[in-house]
C-alpha cells in the first residue's frame, strides 16, 4: 500500500518543473511573467529565486518571437520549455509551431530534430468571456509532427513533463487553468509517466466514456452517480491527443459495446469527431448503440456564469447522456 | 538537330501564345539569347534559348497558342550531329496515396414494397446471423426501437428459462407460433430447441433451422389434437359455377395484381357462415367458449416442408377484395418466414385449402383449442345433377372436422349448408 | 513605369588584404552560383524542377561576401532564395540539384525541393519559405550559443520584404534585449516579389530600423564584392566581440524575375539593364585582372571547372532515384522511441 499526499494540480505542475530544471542543465523555462511575477497562474512561483535568470526567462509579449526562439534554441541543442500563457494567445505562435517545429524534421529529410516543449494553458476559466476561454486542442492535434498531450489528472501534471523532455520531437503540453486549485491525493512516489498510452482510469462493462482534459474528473464523478443506479461505466483518459492511442479505446468499446465521448472543445471537427470515426471504422460490429458525443456548444464562450456553464458538458449532462444510451 | 520546345515556366502553366519571334531562320543563337516573346496567364514573358547553334526553322507562327512542350523551332547545333531529344519527361507519377476521395453518399431509402427495414445494432445483427435468429420476430428495446444485443440474446432463450431483471425488458415473442400458448401440456424446451451441454460456463445453443423447428411444432400440435379431440367428419360438394362466373366478371374490371382467387371467396364465405353458426367459432377449454371475433387462420405450405398458419383478423368485416389483398401480402411473407407474431395468433378457426395440389378432398386435424377445421379440395369439373338435368360443372368438395365435445353433426351440417348458400350467391359476400 | 530611386551609401575606402588563392576561390564561388542558377532555370523550363524556383542571379556578391566571414561552427539561416548561400557554404552542387529534382539523393532527401535546402553537417538551417519565419529561430539559436558559452554566431539572411513582418520586429527586439550574437543580413533587392520598396516601407533606409531596437546597423553596396567583404568582416567581428546583434543591409538587385513564372510587369526593363551594368561578377573580374591577382588563363580554367562541376551536378541529379512511396510517412516523428 503506497502512501499518498494531498496536492493541487498547480503544485504538481510545479514539482514537475522543478525536477526538470534540477535534472538537466540544458532545460530552461521561458514565458511571459514566469519569473518576477511568479507565473501568470503561479505555477512557476519561486523558481526564479531558486534557479536564477539564466534558467527562468521572462519574455516580452512576442509569442511568435519567443516560441520561434525556443525552437531555434532546441535546434541548437538546448531543452527549452516555452510557456505560452494561454492557448488564446497561441494563435500568434501558430506559424512557428506548425511551419517550423512540426515540419523541420521532415523538410530537412530527417536531419534536424526540434526537442522543444511548449506548455499552453487551455479551457474555460471563470467568466473570462470569448477571447480568454478557448478549448483549441483540436487545432494542434491535427498537425503531423507534433506530439500533443492533455493533462487531465494530477498524476499527469506531476509526471508528463519529465517524459516529454526525453522526446526528440516537439511536444505541446496542454494544461487547464480551471484545475489549478483542485486538490487530490497522489502517491508519494508519483513521478514520470508514459506519454504514449491512454489510460483506463475506471474499469466498467456497460459503456465506455472517452474523454480528456477537464472531462476526466467530471466523468469520474458522473461514474459514481451512475454506479448508484446500477450502471457500470468504464472511463478512459485519452492523455495523448496526437498520436492517439486507439488500441485502448477500441478494446474498451469491444468490451462494453457502447461509447460516449466527452470534451469541452466545439463539436465540429473535434477530437470526438476523430474518435467517433475510428470507432466506426474499426469497431463497428461491436457497437450496440450509436456513438454519442458531448461537446462544447458552438458558441463563443459567453460571460455570464449560467451561460458559460451551459456551453460545456457538465456532470449532470454526462449522467443523463449515459442513461439515455443504456435505456433509450 | 535540337528542338526548341515551349518551356514550362510554372507548374500551373499549360500553354503559351507566341506573340513575336525575336530571331529568325539562319540566325545564330547562343545560350541566354531571347528567342521569342510569349503571352501567358501571368503576362508577356521573354523566353530564352539554352542551346547554341543556328536556327534551322521556325515551326510555329506568331499568334499561335501551343501547349507546353510543343516544338517551336529547330536549331542546328554547331556541328552536323542530328539529335532530337524530347526533354520534357512526364514527371507526374500516379501516386496512390491514402484514399482522399469520399464515396458519394448513398441514401438508403425505405423501399416502397412491403419489406420493412429492421433497425438493429451491428453487434446484435452479427449475433443474430451467427445463431440463425429471425430478427423480424423481435421487438427492439434500443434507440428508436433498434434491436440490441440483449434483445437477440433474450430471443434465443426460451420464455421463462432466464429472467433478466436488471433491465426490465418487454416480453419477447417466439420464432414460430403454430398455436396459441397453453400451459400444462406445453411441449417442454428440449422438443423445440437443442442445447448442447458444454463444460464451459458460457452458454452455447444451437437453434434449430426454421424448417426443423416448424416440423417439430407441427408434430407436437397434431399429436395433441389426435390425443385429446374426438373428431367427427362431414363433407359437401358445392357447385362453383355461379361463384366462378361472378369472379370472372369481377376480375375483368380489376387490375392483375388485384384479381380475386377462389381462396379469398372461400375465406369470406366461411366467415359469413360462422356468423350464422357461431358455435363453430369458439374454443374448447373446460367447456365451450364462443369467440366474438372471427379470426380465420389458413394453412400455408412451406417449400422447405411443414406448414405455417397466418391469421386474417375479423374476416367477417372485410370484403373479398380486402381479403385478397391480405393474402397477397401475407402468403409470400409466410413462405419466407417473415411474419410478425401478431399475424400468427388469435385464430378462432382454421381453413385448410389444398387448392393447388392433386387431392380432391382434405380431412383436416383440428388445432386445439379450436373446435373445427374446414377443408377445401381442388375445384374440378364434375358431373352434376340438378333439377333432373345432368351437366358438367366446376365443383369443390368442402369438408368439416368438428370437435364432438363441443358440437354435434347437426351443427356442422348447418354450417356447410350456409356455406353452400353463400357460394351460390357470391355477390352477397 | 516609375523608376525606383536607388539609395546607395558610400562604401568604405579601406584597403583589403586579399591573397590570390582566396580571391580565386571567391571568384569561383560567384561564378558557380551564377552558372548554377542559369542551369536551374534551364532545367525548370524542361520541367525537371517543379514548384517554385527563386534565382539569385545578380546578388552573388552578398552571399559570397558575407559567408566568407563566417566559420564552420557559425549557423546560417536563409530564405527560399538560398541556392547561392548553400553553394557559398560549400554544399555539394549535385546534392542541391538532386534536391531540386526531388530525388532522394538530394540534401534534404528530396523532401524539401528548391526552397528547403538543409545540411546539418554544415550548420546550414534552410531554406525557409515563410517570409520572416526563420528570424525568431535565428535569435533562439544565438541564445543557445550564449547559454552554452559557445563562440559561434548565427547569421540570418532575409529580404527587405521580411522587414515588414511582425516576426522581424519581434526578433530584433528579442535579440537586442537578450544580447545574443546574431548577424541579421537584409538583402534589399528593392522588390518584395512584385512590389517596390517605396510601396512597402515607410522608412526605406532599412539600416535606420536597427536604431529603434538598439541594434547597431549599417548598409553596403551589395553589387561590389569587396565592399561586402569589408562590411561583413567588420559586422561579424563586432557580433563575435560584443555578443550583440548587428543589422547589415546589403543593397542589391536581382536580374531575373522573382520566380520563374513572373512576367515582371512591375519593373522597367531599362532599370534592369542599368543594374546589369553593375553585375558583380564582371566587376570583380575586372578588379582582379587590374590588380593582377588573376590572369585570363586562370579565369578560363575556373570557368571550365565550374562548367564541369555543374554538368556533373546535373548528371548526378538525372541519375538520382525516387524515394519509394511506401516511405511516405517517414520523417514525421523521430525513429527514436518516445517513452
Amino acid at each position: 500500500m503506497s502512501q499518498t499526499i494531498k496536492t493541487t494540480y498547480r503544485e504538481a505542475l510545479k514539482q514537475g518543473l522543478r525536477e526538470a530544471l534540477q535534472n538537466d542543465d540544458r532545460v530552461f523555462l521561458m514565458g511571459e511573467d514566469v519569473g518576477r511575477y511568479g507565473g501568470a497562474f503561479a505555477v512557476s512561483k519561486g523558481l526564479l529565486q531558486e534557479f536564477g535568470e539564466e534558467r527562468i526567462m521572462d519574455v516580452p509579449l512576442s509569442e511568435s518571437g519567443f516560441v520561434g526562439a525556443g525552437i531555434g534554441a532546441a535546434l541548437a541543442g538546448m531543452k527549452p520549455i516555452v510557456e505560452v500563457m494561454t492557448v488564446n494567445f497561441g494563435l500568434l505562435a501558430m506559424d512557428q509551431i506548425v511551419n517550423n517545429a512540426a515540419t523541420l524534421l521532415h523538410m530537412s529529410g530527417g536531419q534536424l530534430n526540434v526537442p522543444v516543449i511548449i506548455r499552453i494553458s487551455c479551457g474555460i476559466g471563470q467568466q473570462l468571456a470569448a477571447q480568454h476561454s478557448h478549448s483549441w486542442e483540436p487545432f494542434f492535434a491535427q498537425v503531423p509532427g507534433l506530439v500533443v498531450l492533455s493533462v487531465g489528472t494530477h498524476e499527469d501534471a506531476r509526471g508528463m513533463l519529465h517524459t516529454a523532455l526525453q522526446s526528440p520531437d516537439p511536444v505541446i503540453i496542454i494544461e487547464y487553468t480551471s484545475m489549478l486549485n483542485l486538490e487530490k491525493e497522489i502517491s508519494t512516489d508519483a513521478g514520470a509517466v508514459n506519454i504514449t498510452k491512454a489510460k483506463v482510469i475506471k474499469s466498467g462493462k456497460d459503456i465506455s466514456i472517452i474523454t480528456y482534459g477537464t472531462g476526466v474528473y467530471k466523468c469520474l464523478e458522473s461514474a459514481d452517480e451512475l454506479a448508484a443506479e446500477g450502471i457500470d461505466a468504464e472511463i478512459i483518459d485519452l492523455r495523448i491527443l496526437r498520436p492517439l492511442d486507439e488500441e485502448t479505446f477500441l478494446a474498451s468499446v469491444t468490451k462494453t459495446h457502447r461509447a460516449l465521448i466527452v470534451e469541452d472543445a466545439w463539436r465540429s471537427v473535434s477530437i470526438s469527431s476523430e474518435i467517433s470515426s475510428r470507432i466506426m471504422e474499426k469497431a463497428f460490429y461491436e457497437l450496440d448503440a450509436p456513438v454519442k458525443r458531448l461537446c462544447g456548444v458552438e458558441v463563443p464562450i459567453p460571460y455570464p456564469l449560467h451561460l458559460e456553464q451551459a456551453s460545456v458538458p457538465q456532470k449532470s449532462d454526462i449522467v443523463k447522456a449515459v442513461k439515455q444510451i443504456i435505456n433509450p | 538537330m535540337t528542338e526548341f520546345l515551349m518551356p514550362s515556366l510554372g507548374a500551373d502553366m499549360e500553354d503559351g501564345t507566341l506573340v513575336k519571334w525575336r530571331k529568325k531562320s539562319d540566325d545564330t543563337v547562343k545560350r541566354g539569347d531571347i528567342i521569342a516573346e510569349v503571352e501567358t496567364q501571368k503576362g508577356l514573358i521573354e523566353i530564352e534559348v539554352f542551346d547554341e547553334g543556328v536556327i534551322e526553322k521556325l515551326l510555329i507562327k506568331e499568334g499561335e497558342k501551343v501547349p507546353v512542350g510543343t516544338p517551336m523551332a529547330l536549331i542546328n547545333p554547331d556541328g552536323a550531329e542530328v539529335e532530337t531529344k524530347k526533354e520534357i519527361a512526364s514527371m507526374k507519377k500516379e501516386v496512390n496515396l491514402q484514399p482522399i476521395e469520399e464515396k458519394a453518399e448513398q441514401k438508403v431509402m425505405e423501399k416502397s414494397t412491403k419489406e420493412i427495414r429492421i433497425r438493429v445494432t451491428p453487434i446484435a445483427k452479427k449475433i443474430a446471423q451467427d445463431k440463425g435468429v429471425d430478427l423480424s420476430q423481435i421487438t427492439g428495446t434500443g434507440e428508436n426501437g433498434a434491436i440490441t444485443k440483449d434483445d437477440v440474446e433474450n430471443a434465443i432463450v426460451q420464455k421463462g428459462e432466464r429472467s433478466k431483471t436488471e433491465k426490465g425488458e418487454k416480453p419477447v415473442e417466439k420464432l414460430v407460433e403454430v398455436e396459441p400458448e397453453k400451459t400444462g401440456a406445453q411441449p417442454s424446451e428440449p422438443e423445440l430447441y437443442k442445447i448442447e451441454k458444454q463444460p464451459v460456463e458460457v452458454k452455447k445453443e444451437r437453434a434449430l433451422t426454421p424448417a426443423e423447428a416448424i416440423r417439430s411444432a407441427v408434430a407436437a400440435a397434431m399429436s395433441k389434437s389426435n390425443r385429446e379431440i374426438p373428431h367427427y367428419y362431414l363433407e359437401k360438394r358445392v357447385d362453383m359455377s355461379k361463384a366462378m362466373a361472378w369472379m370472372k366478371e369481377t376480375n375483368r374490371e380489376r387490375p392483375i395484381q388485384k384479381r380475386l382467387l377462389p381462396a379469398a371467396l372461400f375465406i369470406k364465405a366461411v366467415a359469413s357462415s360462422l356468423d350464422e353458426v357461431s358455435e363453430l367459432n369458439a374454443i374448447w377449454e373446460n367447456g365451450l367458449q364462443l369467440k366474438n371475433e372471427i379470426n380465420i387462420g389458413f394453412v400455408v405450405s412451406l417449400r422447405t416442408g411443414g406448414i405455417i398458419v397466418p391469421v386474417i383478423l375479423q374476416a367477417d368485416s372485410k370484403s373479398v377484395g380486402e381479403i385478397m389483398e391480405i393474402l397477397n401480402d401475407i402468403i409470400p411473407r409466410a413462405r419466407a418466414l417473415k411474419l410478425r407474431s401478431s399475424e400468427l395468433s388469435d385464430s378462432t378457426i382454421t381453413i385448410t385449402n389444398i387448392g393447388d395440389g392433386s387431392a380432391d378432398k382434405v380431412f383436416g386435424v383440428i388445432y386445439p383449442p379450436q373446435v373445427a377445421i374446414i377443408g377445401f379440395g381442388n375445384i374440378t369439373e364434375q358431373a352434376f345433377a340438378e333439377n333432373g338435368m345432368l351437366g358438367i360443372r366446376p365443383v369443390v368438395d368442402v369438408t368439416l372436422a368438428g370437435d364432438h365435445r363441443a358440437t354435434d353433426g347437426i351443427t356442422g351440417s348447418r354450417f356447410l349448408g350456409s356455406l353452400d348458400k353463400y357460394l351460390q350467391n357470391p355477390e352477397s359476400l | 513605369m516609375n523608376k525606383t530611386k536607388i539609395l546607395m551609401p558610400k562604401t568604405k575606402s579601406k584597403k583589403i588584404d586579399l591573397d590570390a588563392k582566396k580571391a580565386h576561390h571567391l571568384f569561383y564561388q560567384m561564378l558557380l552560383i551564377r552558372k548554377f542558377e542559369d542551369k536551374a532555370a534551364e532545367e525548370y523550363t524542361k520541367a525537371k524542377i517543379r514548384g517554385f524556383l527563386h534565382l539569385y542571379i545578380g546578388e552573388e556578391a552578398v552571399a559570397v561576401g558575407v559567408i566568407q566571414a563566417l566559420t564552420d561552427e557559425d549557423n546560417i539561416l536563409c530564405t527560399y532564395r538560398e541556392h547561392g548561400h548553400a553553394l557559398a557554404r560549400g554544399m555539394d552542387a549535385g546534392a542541391i540539384m538532386a534536391e531540386m529534382y526531388g530525388k532522394q539523393e538530394g540534401c534534404s532527401r528530396g523532401r524539401g525541393g528548391s526552397m528547403h535546402l538543409f545540411d546539418k553537417s554544415k550548420n546550414f538551417f534552410g531554406g525557409n519559405a515563410i517570409v520572416a519565419g526563420h528570424l525568431p529561430m535565428s535569435v533562439g539559436m544565438a541564445l543557445a550559443s550564449k547559454k552554452q558559452k559557445k563562440n559561434n554566431i548565427t547569421c540570418c539572411f532575409f529580404g527587405e520584404g521580411a522587414a515588414a513582418e511582425g516576426e522581424f520586429h519581434e526578433a530584433m527586439n528579442l535579440a537586442a534585449l537578450w544580447k545574443v550574437p546574431v548577424l541579421f543580413v537584409c538583402e534589399n533587392n528593392l522588390y518584395a516579389m512584385g512590389t517596390a520598396i517605396r510601396y512597402t516601407h515607410s522608412m526605406q533606409e532599412l539600416e535606420k530600423k536597427g536604431a529603434g531596437y538598439g541594434v547597431e546597423s549599417s548598409a553596403v553596396n551589395g553589387m561590389n564584392l569587396m565592399a561586402v567583404i569589408d562590411a561583413a568582416n567588420e559586422a561579424v567581428q563586432k557580433v563575435r566581440d560584443n555578443g550583440k546583434p548587428y543589422l547589415l543591409v546589403c543593397n542589391t538587385y536581382r536580374f531575373r524575375a522573382h520566380s520563374m513564372f513572373d512576367a515582371e510587369l512591375y519593373r522597367d526593363k531599362k532599370e534592369v539593364e542599368e543594374w546589369k551594368k553593375r553585375d558583380p561578377i564582371p566587376e570583380f573580374q575586372e578588379f582582379l585582372l587590374k590588380q593582377k591577382i588573376i590572369t585570363e588563363k586562370e579565369i578560363k580554367k575556373i570557368e571550365n571547372q565550374v562548367d564541369s562541376e555543374i554538368q556533373k551536378a546535373v548528371d548526378f541529379a538525372e541519375a538520382g532515384t525516387w524515394e519509394p512511396i511506401d516511405q511516405l510517412t517517414e520523417f514525421v516523428y523521430s525513429k527514436k522511441e518516445t517513452k
